[in-house]
């Protein structure tokens, strides 16, 4: 599906994500240091959106049991989550947020 | 003090398998033994009424780590051993066998056992507690559609294998003793929207139930139901007891050290007795943001004071383990959290309308958040948390208006009124 715009840049607050499905993508768009990424939206642990908990020291966290990801890698940082999250190249061009979905 | 070369941790489940993770990551060189009386490698207890129960996912999903991880960061894993004695002025465990174990200094954290039902002290054919893998793998292979269970004891455990049962198609009952579920743990109206959510589901919750026995079939190969005090007869073909746990503290006592709902530690994890740690739930430790000491059951304690006290077992200048207690539970789909210890003298300030799917309140003493309690609003917690935390006054309206994030509410200026 190469690169689809899914958000307006000005809708994504610092430290706060936006979560986005489109086709069998679940993605939780996020602020950190004025930088968006985009990353995977479904914990590891226990189906839950990310995009529904917590963004601190640049660490998306599970709303269901706190498991924490690094948002600009998806790796877990530490129990009761594991993996790692898939992480999508994303640009933001005319306030626009790009990602890139790949298959 | 020398040089510690060996640590023995006695107990392996999370609290001691976290234990030995920190004590590899602070010293490479360091002698790390890891003794557990169970056979299982260390493994987290939280999806033993949830979904390892069901079978929606494996024992070794509750793994803290796979098998083999053990041996590759050199902490010496050894599973079904039981330790008869610590001695740890003469620097040593002494295991079932009859051999001794020499170490510097010794960590325990054996963790608790199902208290026991009087009439039901020990399973039997039909009549199961769960706390081990074991355990989870026996009941599991009773949960079968149609059938009947009991479960008696109205508290997380009792109500998240009532969950588990459902799902599975069971009939449930579930058997309180006291006048309402989960009394002391939640507020009214929020465990009462916990019955709510239960009753929906089809369970069937017995209060003021009082257990005088339990009947076996005519064969005596089973259980056909549970008998209360008042004569009511309650057909089951499968009994689930779960009415709390006891903390292990007799290797601790016959050690010397204090003991009191737990064993006593200070703030770093030091027992009375020199040279012998403790951590997890068998500790009654003091908690700095309660302003009082605690015993906790909970995987966060589990995981986090354990750390924090390895790492003191090294350090010149130990650090005082003090987070905001939190837990969560998960019950018919429903995510429940609760971070602080809820008071029931305090104030109650609802956020929102609360009903079974979704409810947020807090406790405020004195203007101080020292509770939240959410259902399915798991991110409002974090910030229930910092405000517990914070120990910052805020007024009971701003908590109460879902138009004021929590969020701002931490950023802002403190709050002068306490009204």
């Amino acid at each position: 599906m190469a690169w689809q715009a899914l958000a307006d840049e000005a809708a994504i607050q610092e430290e706060e994500a936006l979560g986005v499905q489109i086709g069998s993508h679940d993605i939780a768009i996020c602020r950190l240091d004025g930088q968006i990424y985009a990353i995977h939206n479904i914990c590891t642990h226990q189906y839950a959106r990310l995009s529904d908990g917590y963004i601190e020291d640049g660490c998306i966290e599970c709303p269901l049991h706190q498991g924490r990801f690094e948002i600009k890698t998806g790796a877990a940082c530490g129990a009761p989550v594991s993996g790692t999250l898939r992480v999508y190249p994303v640009k933001v061009e005319e306030g626009k947020v790009w990602v890139e979905l790949g298959d | 003090m020398s040089r510690i070369q060996h640590i023995v941790i006695v107990g392996a489940g999370q609290a001691g398998a976290r234990a030995a993770q920190a004590l590899r990551a602070a010293d490479t060189d360091l002698q790390i033994t890891l003794i557990g009386e169970e056979t299982a490698p260390p493994y987290e207890r939280p999806a033993l009424s949830k979904a390892v129960l069901l079978g929606e996912a494996s024992p070794d999903s509750a793994l803290v780590e796979t098998s083999t991880y053990w041996s590759t960061q050199r902490i010496d894993l050894r599973t079904g051993v039981r330790v008869e004695a610590i001695a740890p002025h003469e620097g040593y465990v002494q295991l079932a066998d009859g051999s001794r174990l020499q170490g510097d200094q010794f960590l325990l954290t054996t963790g608790s056992r199902v208290r026991p039902l009087p009439c039901a002290p020990t399973p039997r054919a039909g009549v199961y507690y769960l706390r081990t893998l074991d355990d989870c793998a026996r009941l599991s292979t009773e949960m079968q559609a149609g059938r009947s269970m009991v479960i008696i004891g109205g508290g997380f455990i009792g109500l998240e294998v009532a969950s588990s049962a459902c799902a599975r198609g069971m009939q449930v009952s579930v058997l309180e003793r006291e006048a309402t579920l989960l009394a002391r743990a939640l507020p009214a109206a929020l465990a009462d929207q916990i019955a709510q959510l239960h009753r929906a589901k089809g369970v069937t919750l017995h209060t003021h139930a009082q257990v005088s026995s339990i009947e076996p079939t005519e064969d005596g190969l089973g259980v056909s139901a549970v008998r209360l005090t008042d004569g009511t007869r309650i057909a089951a073909e499968v009994v689930v007891i779960g009415i709390g746990i006891i903390p292990n503290t007799e290797l601790a006592e016959a050690a010397g050290a204090q003991s009191a709902d737990g064993v006593v530690v200070d703030a770093y994890g030091r027992t009375t007795v020199s040279g012998l740690w403790a951590a997890g739930d068998v500790t009654n430790h003091p908690n700095a943001v309660l302003g009082r000491r605690v015993r906790l059951e909970s995987w966060q304690n589990a995981q986090n004071q354990a750390i924090t006290v390895a790492q003191n077992m090294l350090l010149a200048n130990p650090v005082a383990y003090a987070e905001v207690p939190w837990f969560w539970s998960d019950q018919h789909g429903v995510n429940i959290q609760v971070a602080g210890a809820w008071e029931p003298t305090a104030q109650t300030v609802w956020r929102g309308a609360p009903n079974a799917e979704r409810a947020l309140a807090f406790a405020l003493v004195e203007g101080r958040v020292v509770c939240a309690v959410a259902l399915n609003q798991g991110a409002e917690i974090r910030f229930a948390k910092k405000l517990i935390e914070s120990k910052r006054v805020v007024s009971a309206e701003q908590l109460a208006d879902p138009t004021l994030k929590l969020k701002e509410l931490l950023a802002g200026p403190p709050s002068t009124s306490t009204h």
